[in-house]
C-alpha cells in the first residue's frame, strides 16, 4: 500500500476519542450553557438582557479564531511532512471556521443594532479586521477549486492557509490597540473583565462551543475521508 | 416580550438555524455516499459474474 493510501485507510487513526462521545458531550455541555446563560446568569449591570448574547458570541468568535490557526497549523504540517491528510484537515477546520465566522458576524450584528442603533459601523476596527479575516478565508474556497486536484491545489492552498494565520493576532488585538471603540474588551491585561456566574455563564458556553465545532470537524472530516476511499476504490474497480 | 428578549431570541435561533442547517448538508452527503456504496457494490457483483461466465466458458 502507498504512502499516501495508507494516510486515508484509516478514518479514525489518530482520533482517541469516539465521535459518539463527542456528539454526546456536544448535547450535554450546549444545555447546560444555554441552562446558565438564560437561567443562571443575571443580567448585565450595563447592557441588560441584551448582554446575554455575548456567551455565545465571544465564544463563537474565539472557537472561529481557533479553525483558523487549526487550518494553518495542518497547512505548515502538510507542506513540511507532504502529507495529503493534512491538506484535507486544514480544509476542514478552515470550512469549520468559515462557518463560526458567519455565525460571529450575524450574532454581532444583532448585538450592535442593540447596543449601538446600527448593524454594523465601518469606524470600528474590530469588526472591519473580523470581515477582513472570514473574506480572507472565504476565498481560500475560490483558490482551492480553481484549481485541479492533487500536489499543486494541496500547496496553493497550504501556503494561502498559512498567510492568513497573521491575520488572527492583529483582528484580535484591534480592539486594544485601538485609542477609540464602543465595542466592549472582555479579555484585557488583567483577566477578564467580569466574574461569579457570569464568568461560569461564559466558561462554559466556551467550552461547549469549542467542542461543538470539534465534533463537526470530526464529522465532515470522516466524510471527506470515506469520499476518498470511495474515489480510489472507484477508480480501482473501474 | 421586549426588544432586547427579541433580538438575543433572534441571535439564538441564527445559530440554531446555522447549526441546523449544517447538519442537514452532512446528512445529504452522507446519502450520497451510501449511494456511491451501493454503485460500487452492484459494479464489484457485476464484475464477479463476469468473471464467473468467463471462468465456465473456459472450463466448458
Amino acid at each position: 500500500m502507498s504512502r499516501e493510501r495508507a494516510e486515508f485507510a484509516d478514518v479514525g487513526r489518530t482520533h482517541r476519542i469516539p465521535l459518539s462521545t463527542l456528539a454526546a458531550a456536544s448535547a450535554v455541555l450546549v444545555t447546560l450553557a444555554l441552562v446558565l446563560v438564560f437561567f443562571v446568569a443575571p443580567n448585565d449591570a450595563d447592557q441588560g438582557f441584551s448582554q446575554r448574547i455575548f456567551y455565545f458570541h465571544v465564544s463563537i468568535a474565539i472557537t472561529a479564531y481557533a479553525c483558523f490557526g487549526l487550518g494553518a497549523w495542518k497547512a505548515l504540517m502538510h507542506l513540511w511532512k507532504r502529507d495529503p491528510r493534512a491538506d484535507l484537515e486544514s480544509y476542514v477546520a478552515i470550512h469549520q471556521g468559515v462557518i463560526f465566522g458567519i455565525l460571529v458576524l450575524v450574532t454581532g450584528s444583532i448585538w450592535a443594532k442593540i447596543s449601538w442603533g446600527h448593524w454594523w459601523l465601518w469606524s470600528e476596527d474590530q469588526l472591519v479586521l473580523f470581515l477582513v479575516l472570514f473574506l480572507f478565508y472565504a476565498a481560500y474556497f475560490m483558490l482551492r477549486f480553481s484549481v485541479d486536484p492533487g500536489p499543486q491545489r494541496e500547496n496553493f492552498s497550504a501556503v494561502y492557509a498559512l498567510f492568513g494565520v497573521v491575520l488572527i493576532p492583529v483582528s484580535f488585538m484591534a480592539i486594544r490597540l485601538a485609542k477609540q471603540a464602543i465595542h466592549p474588551v472582555v479579555f484585557t491585561r488583567h483577566g477578564p473583565n467580569f466574574g461569579g456566574w457570569i464568568l461560569v455563564a461564559y466558561v462554559v458556553s466556551q467550552i461547549a462551543v469549542l467542542v461543538l465545532a470539534y465534533t463537526l470537524y470530526r464529522v465532515e472530516l470522516a466524510g471527506k475521508l470515506v469520499d476518498v476511499r470511495l474515489r480510489r476504490l472507484r477508480e480501482a474497480t473501474a | 416580550m421586549s426588544t432586547a428578549e427579541k433580538y438575543v431570541t433572534a441571535a439564538y435561533c441564527a445559530i440554531f438555524a446555522l447549526v441546523l442547517v449544517y447538519v442537514v448538508i452532512i446528512a445529504l452527503k452522507v446519502q450520497r455516499l451510501e449511494r456511491d456504496v451501493d454503485a460500487l457494490e452492484e459494479r464489484v457483483a457485476e464484475r464477479d459474474e463476469e468473471q464467473e461466465r468467463e471462468a465456465a466458458a473456459v472450463v466448458g
